[in-house]
């Protein structure tokens, strides 16, 4: 006879009420990548149907929302920019703010907006926010061409802006961004797969969100008191990075204390959404 | 050594919350939580009624499952039977893995893709193409497979001219065959399909039952959930029968079947009154109505498309020397008038009489029927009308070596001299 181990080995799928904390299946994922790249394929073909400009309006938005607010925050409110033209600063954090904003909202209601097709086909349910942070990240990298577009315009013709060698520290920011973002999310829509009412919160957060983040403003032009509450948001370091940078040293302060205190409490919040992400998952659908 | 079982349900059941989720909610999360806390059981798993639809609830909690156990053989068709709310679709869920169990475990070995629906994941802005692409990687294939099959898929569903066009352009019919298309070519271990069937033209219903017996005669296990008993006799060797929320029957499937029937069928075949409260009037009182089937080749008595039945009625006659005469009409439940028969008019004494009408097998269709009858003195006066009297249901379990199981049309289904020859 064979021991109850190897006897319980032989089954592939074994469907229980419970699971460990972290069991996540990662060769699972891993077969169903093809999956995966038709969630990313459709989350990115699907925006810009019957549009004449295609994927060109991922490129578009950001620099209509730069121009608007150039003019109100940069000519009207008179918000210094530290010596970098405004329109590349709003160009560059709006480009890393919308990145945020939209794979947060989007990740924090995974369950809710996929609750018909999750209520009748199994596959890996990571699958879905893992879809929508990188296709996040391919919109961001077409957006992204814009913002260099007119970085090489001021680094040589009106040479307003200067990037550094810390400019190579990109992957790692953007690795970082994601990271928190999807944490962020996968919270979010598992405290809401049963009780709604923090969906109503999150809205209104996450625009007050965007003013303790320095995107429309340098973190240096704050007094040193408000400053320590700002760092204390782990998106400020990652802004103040980028904007280090690449658009000067005078436009954002690089801080490897606060860069480490931000990847602590990302690596944290991560792990944390996957566990409530993974207890949620199972059962979700009976009180969606 | 049990080696080749595949599934293997062990207790499993499954509780639902009923009524709205909001603020009455939050205390019992709280003292399940509390619970679970100080290491104790749910206090809610021992509370929760049988799923019963019709009743009115006594409780939070319902039981949609209860402590349901069988197994699965490999290449083994498994039909599961039993009335709307008897838990079937729950036990799919659960085998699909879209919930969980409350309690128990299954045990799965092997590929697993479930056809709960057909065309989960379209997009309706995505062309037929891409469809095909997301529909079959979200039921479980890989890119490589689907490029593979893609041909077959397309020339199975006929949308080739459309296959560049977004599926909302799509008519309603190219649609469900794309997606039918789809689904007809995957090619897991276990299959696990859901009244899909109920979908789609009788030419399409016939393809894919073609397509799922192939699959079960290639070793594969099929685990098939419909109302069509037809489907379920022909393609499955044996069943489960599901009674709120419990098996309440399991075994080859024609056993199952007319277990199945014999419990559930709701036919009002049979009214008596006393003759106290006899239904009619001064001149007539109903004492009983009712119809007695024979015997089917199974020894179930119910009413198939072969079986031959009686309408035997008990009434009082009141007046003396009165011709009386029984007119019998047999309406379907779409109000289409079946036949009307009467007999003959015989001068009547006071007192008790019976009338029996003889219906021959292989004459109605599978249908529900209604009986009216009407008592006619005379041969001209109508002197009682008893409307919708009895009501009873044909069924069409059995027919023969046919690869066609969808609905047969006509009030009736005589067999008639129809012969074909060579000349």
């Amino acid at each position: 006879m064979s021991s109850p181990s190897a006897e319980n080995d032989q089954w592939d799928i074994n469907i229980k009420s419970t699971r460990g904390l972290l069991e996540i299946d990662i060769a699972e994922i891993w077969r169903y990548r093809d999956l995966l790249v038709m969630f990313i394929v459709k989350d990115i073909v699907t925006r810009y149907k019957q549009t004449i400009l295609g994927p060109l309006w991922f490129m578009l938005q950001p620099i209509f929302t730069a121009v608007v607010y150039t003019l109100i925050f940069s000519r009207v409110a008179k918000i210094p920019t530290n010596g970098a033209p405004p329109i590349l600063f709003y160009l560059g954090s709006l480009t890393l703010w919308s990145y945020f904003s939209e794979t947060f909202g989007i990740i924090s209601k995974t369950f809710s907006e996929n609750a018909a097709v999750l209520g009748k086909v199994y596959f890996p349910r990571l699958v879905l926010p893992l879809a929508k942070a990188i296709s996040g990240i391919i919109k961001m990298f077409m957006q992204f061409a814009i913002f260099f577009v007119v970085l090489g315009y001021h680094m040589t013709v009106t040479h307003m802006a200067s990037p550094n060698w810390y400019a190579l520290s990109l992957p790692f920011l953007l690795l970082l961004l994601a990271a928190f973002s999807m944490g962020a999310g996968l919270m979010v829509t598992s405290l809401t797969s049963k009780y709604r009412d923090l969906n109503f919160l999150i809205v209104f957060g996450i625009q007050l969100y965007m003013y303790v983040t320095p995107v429309i403003y340098p973190l240096s032009i704050t007094s040193p008191s408000k400053q320590f509450i700002l760092w204390l948001n782990p998106l400020t370091s990652i802004f103040e990075a980028f904007k280090y940078a690449f658009l000067g040293e005078n436009s954002g302060i690089w801080s490897n204390y606060w860069l480490g205190y931000t990847t602590l409490f990302t690596i944290v919040m991560f792990m944390i959404g996957l566990i409530m992400f993974n207890r949620v998952e199972k059962k979700f659908i009976d009180t969606i | 050594m049990s080696n080749n079982v595949v599934i293997k349900v062990e207790n499993i059941s499954k509780q639902y919350q009923i009524g709205q989720i909001g603020t009455g909610m939050i205390s019992h999360d709280i003292k399940r939580w509390w619970a679970l806390m100080r290491g104790q059981e749910d206090p809610f798993l021992k509370v929760g009624t049988e799923n019963d639809r019709t009743k009115k609830a006594t409780s939070d909690y319902a039981w949609a499952l209860r402590d349901v156990n069988f197994e699965v053989k490999q290449g083994e068709a498994l039909g599961v039977i039993g009335k709307n709310g008897a838990g079937k679709s729950t036990l799919l869920k659960l085998m699909s893995r879209v919930t969980s169990p409350t309690t128990g475990q299954i045990k799965i070995k092997g590929r697993v893709a479930s056809l709960l629906e057909v065309g989960t994941g379209f997009h309706p802005e995505m062309t037929g193409r891409e469809n095909i692409y997301m529909n079959g990687t979200i039921l479980g294939m890989t890119r490589k497979e689907i490029n593979r099959k893609f041909d077959e898929i397309v020339d199975f569903s006929g949308v080739e001219m459309y296959i560049d066009t977004p599926v909302k352009r799509y008519s309603s019919g190219m649609y469900v065959r794309l997606a039918f298309g789809v689904a007809a070519h995957l090619e897991p271990e276990i299959l696990i399909v859901d009244e899909v069937l109920a979908v789609g033209d009788a030419e399409f219903q016939k393809k894919c039952i073609g397509k799922m017996s192939d699959v079960a005669s290639h070793g594969r296990t099929i685990i098939f959930v419909s109302h069509n008993l037809l489907a379920v006799q022909s393609l499955c060797k044996s069943a489960i029968y599901m009674k709120s929320g419990t098996v309440a029957d399991y075994g080859p499937t024609e056993k199952v079947i007319n277990n199945y029937l014999s419990r559930e069928i709701q036919n009002c075949v049979e009214r008596k009154w006393t003759e106290d409260e006899a239904f009619g009037n001064d001149k007539i009182t109903m004492l009983s109505a009712r119809i007695i089937s024979d015997k089917n080749e199974d020894g179930a008595e119910v009413i198939d498309v072969h079986t031959s039945f009686d309408v035997a009625f008990e009434f009082i006659n009141h007046v003396d020397d009165q011709a009386i005469n029984l007119s019998l009409v047999l309406y379907t439940t779409s109000g289409v008038c079946v036949f009307n028969v009467s007999t003959d008019s015989l001068k009547l004494s006071t007192g008790r009489h019976r009338s029996i009408l003889r219906v021959p097998g292989k004459l109605l269709n599978d249908d529900i029927y209604t009986i009216t009858l009407h008592f006619i003195k005379d041969t001209s006066v109508m002197i009682l009308s008893l409307e919708d009297l009895l009501t009873f249901e044909v069924l069409d379990v059995k027919r023969g070596d046919v690869g066609w199981f969808g609905k047969w049309i006509g009030a009736v289904r005589p067999s008639l001299d129809f012969s074909l020859d060579r000349i």
